[in-house]
């Protein structure tokens, strides 16, 4: 049995954060871009809390600041979202085109 | 760190943050009580009050300097300077706002409520020195600047600028984080001071660096430096007017004091090329599309990034004369965009109709006042001499040679050339063309007319006698390097300048 060690934690966290980029990039409904957005924060979290384990609880509870952090982005931004779709009927990045170059 | 109950002088150095939050709360609180002229007129008149007095207790901070809360705030001349700043800035913004609200008819209760948290925000990251705390105030700043871009609820532009603001921002956001939670990786902490001894004591490990990259990633959105600058016009377009004259002098000016913080006092690794290419590539970029633009906002957006991208050259600079050089740069950014935006406001009129180059035809003729103000802004921004945008480009320029920048330094000078072409095309515009069809510009307002005096004067007395404001800077940007030469003393490493 290979020992779970920090590095693992690390490369998931990794991962995470690069779904979560491609989703941003990628995806075209508003809430899923939301959700990777999350998804990032989350491997930031996991990465925070693997990092305690070297360094002691700073990490731990820098994670708790983010979750906090990550809940009212979530709220904000689903209130932004339902006052764009007030006026536009969309939740689709494609057509939020009324400014552009 | 022993202590475990925060003492007086703790609260004294978050004086102007404490007092901001307390004005915003009354805000809050008084504006399910009133009806929409008073939510306007009277919170209004409170938000000034609240801006005021922060500017006050700024002031009265700037007497006990030092850290507070277990090393998390440090009150310097640095701090004082943003405090001192960003507050004026605000009560320049509630006093341009408070004809504009009225002109476009919104409730402006929790407006100015978010105004006064946006501040809070603001004010603590430049006094913050762990990156936690750093991260904290970012958030409270952005996120009051979400919702502020995208009050005028009922224009499909401005929620679109909003939702556009939201989502790229937070993912900016995320990435600053992620390369913070790597710097804590790196060195095992989040205060600056901690992390600068680390990098020193220690040499810099691999992933220092990545980390590096990726604060800069989310900073450099924050400044709207390129090549994070996509969001810029789209947001500045649809945003109300006073509010984008808030994000682009006060977020930025906040956010550029984060930057000087973790770049310099950390002495952050690997820096010099980031900075060098962001910055060549703001600039040329700025200016170029702000050339094509045939709105005023958006043309003011692109001449935004443009001036971060000057600014970032201070950045490349060594660090003393650098980071005075920014300091003033942000000042006289601060008063002349501020100024230019509050014209812009004015002008535009009920659901911001007159936006556009051409609406601004013979302007010189129907309000010669409005006309010589936005001159003024204009040629400040082009860097005419005796303006403060002209001192503030030639410490920039003069830091960024003395360090050796002879590349970089062509290139500002190249851009500024290029830049004086589309301002002088707003004023050619106002002056030597005939109006188009009928605007009725209104009357100048009380609040408005001492915004815009204000304004222009803070940017002729920075071009005038820079000098005070100058000193304040180079005096501030010693005692930033203050601790860091402490912790590089006993190590015999080069000094940062031969980067």
């Amino acid at each position: 049995m290979v020992p779970i060690t920090t590095t693992h934690y690390l490369v998931v966290a990794a991962a995470l954060f690069v779904l979560g980029v491609i989703g941003v990039l990628t995806r075209r409904n508003v809430v899923i871009v939301l959700m990777s957005i999350e998804l990032i924060l989350n491997a930031v979290n996991l990465n925070l809390v693997a990092f305690s384990r070297m360094w002691g609880l700073h990490g731990q509870v820098f994670a708790i600041f983010v979750v906090v952090d990550a809940a009212a982005e979530a709220a904000v931004g689903l209130g932004i979202l339902i006052a764009f779709f007030r006026n536009k009927e969309t939740i689709n990045v494609d057509e939020i085109d009324l400014l552009k170059w | 760190m022993t202590q475990t109950i925060p003492q007086v002088a703790d609260y004294i150095r978050i004086l102007p943050e404490l007092v901001l939050a307390f004005f915003g709360l009354v805000v809050m609180v008084l504006d399910p009580l009133l009806d929409d002229e008073g939510s306007r007129k009277t919170l209004g008149g409170i938000a000034l009050l609240g801006a005021l007095c922060g500017l006050g207790a700024s002031l009265w901070m700037a007497q006990s300097p030092g850290l507070a809360f277990w090393n998390m705030v440090r009150v310097d001349s640095f701090s004082v300077f943003f405090h001192v700043l960003i507050t004026a800035i605000v009560a320049v913004v509630i006093l341009t706002s408070y004809e504009y609200m009225a002109v476009q008819r919104i409730r402006a209760g929790e407006y100015y409520g978010l105004i006064l948290f946006g501040a809070v925000g603001m004010t603590l990251m430049s006094s913050a020195v762990e990156l936690v705390l750093i991260f904290i105030a970012l958030e409270i700043s952005s996120i009051s600047s979400y919702v502020l871009a995208g009050f005028r609820r009922r224009e499909a532009s401005s929620s679109e600028s909003s939702l556009k603001y939201f989502l790229l921002g937070s993912f900016a956001t995320a990435f600053f984080l992620y390369g913070v939670a790597l710097m804590f990786g790196a060195t095992g902490s989040t205060n600056i001071t901690a992390i600068s001894q680390a990098l020193q004591a220690k040499g810099v490990p691999r992933l220092a660096y990545v980390a590096v990259a990726l604060m800069f990633v989310g900073l450099g959105f924050k400044v709207a430096s390129a090549p994070f600058h996509v969001w810029t016009p789209d947001v500045y377009e649809g945003a109300p007017a006073p509010i984008v004259a808030l994000m682009s002098t006060g977020s930025k000016a906040a956010a550029f004091a984060v930057l000087l913080r973790v770049m310099f006092e950390i002495n952050t690794p690997g820096r010099f090329w980031l900075i060098w290419v962001s910055a060549a590539l703001s600039m040329t970029l700025g200016n170029l599309s702000a050339l094509v633009q045939d709105n005023v906002k958006r043309l003011l957006a692109y001449s935004s990034i443009a001036h971060a991208g000057y600014l970032l050259v201070a950045f490349a600079a060594q660090p003393g004369p650098g980071i005075s050089a920014a300091m003033f740069y942000t000042a006289s950014y601060a008063a002349m965009n501020v100024g230019a935006f509050a014209v812009v406001s004015h002008f535009a009129g009920a659901e911001e109709r007159y936006v556009t180059l051409a609406d601004y035809a013979g302007l010189g003729r129907r309000s010669p006042l409005l006309a010589a103000t936005l001159t003024i802004f204009l040629l400040s921004l082009i860097g005419i001499p005796i303006t403060g945008g002209f001192f503030a480009k030639f410490y920039v320029f003069s830091a960024a040679l003395k360090s050796g920048l002879v590349w970089l330094t062509l290139i500002g000078l190249l851009n500024s050339a290029i830049g004086a072409y589309y301002y002088l095309r707003i004023i050619v515009m106002m002056y030597m063309r005939e109006p188009k069809g009928e605007i009725t510009v209104r009357r100048i307002p009380a609040s408005l007319g001492v915004a815009l005096a204000l304004s222009v004067l803070a940017t002729l007395y920075l071009g005038v006698l820079p000098g005070r404001v100058l000193d304040f800077a180079l005096r501030s940007a010693t005692q930033l390097m203050q601790p860091h030469r402490a912790a590089i003393t006993p190590a015999p490493t080069p000094p940062v300048g031969t980067m």
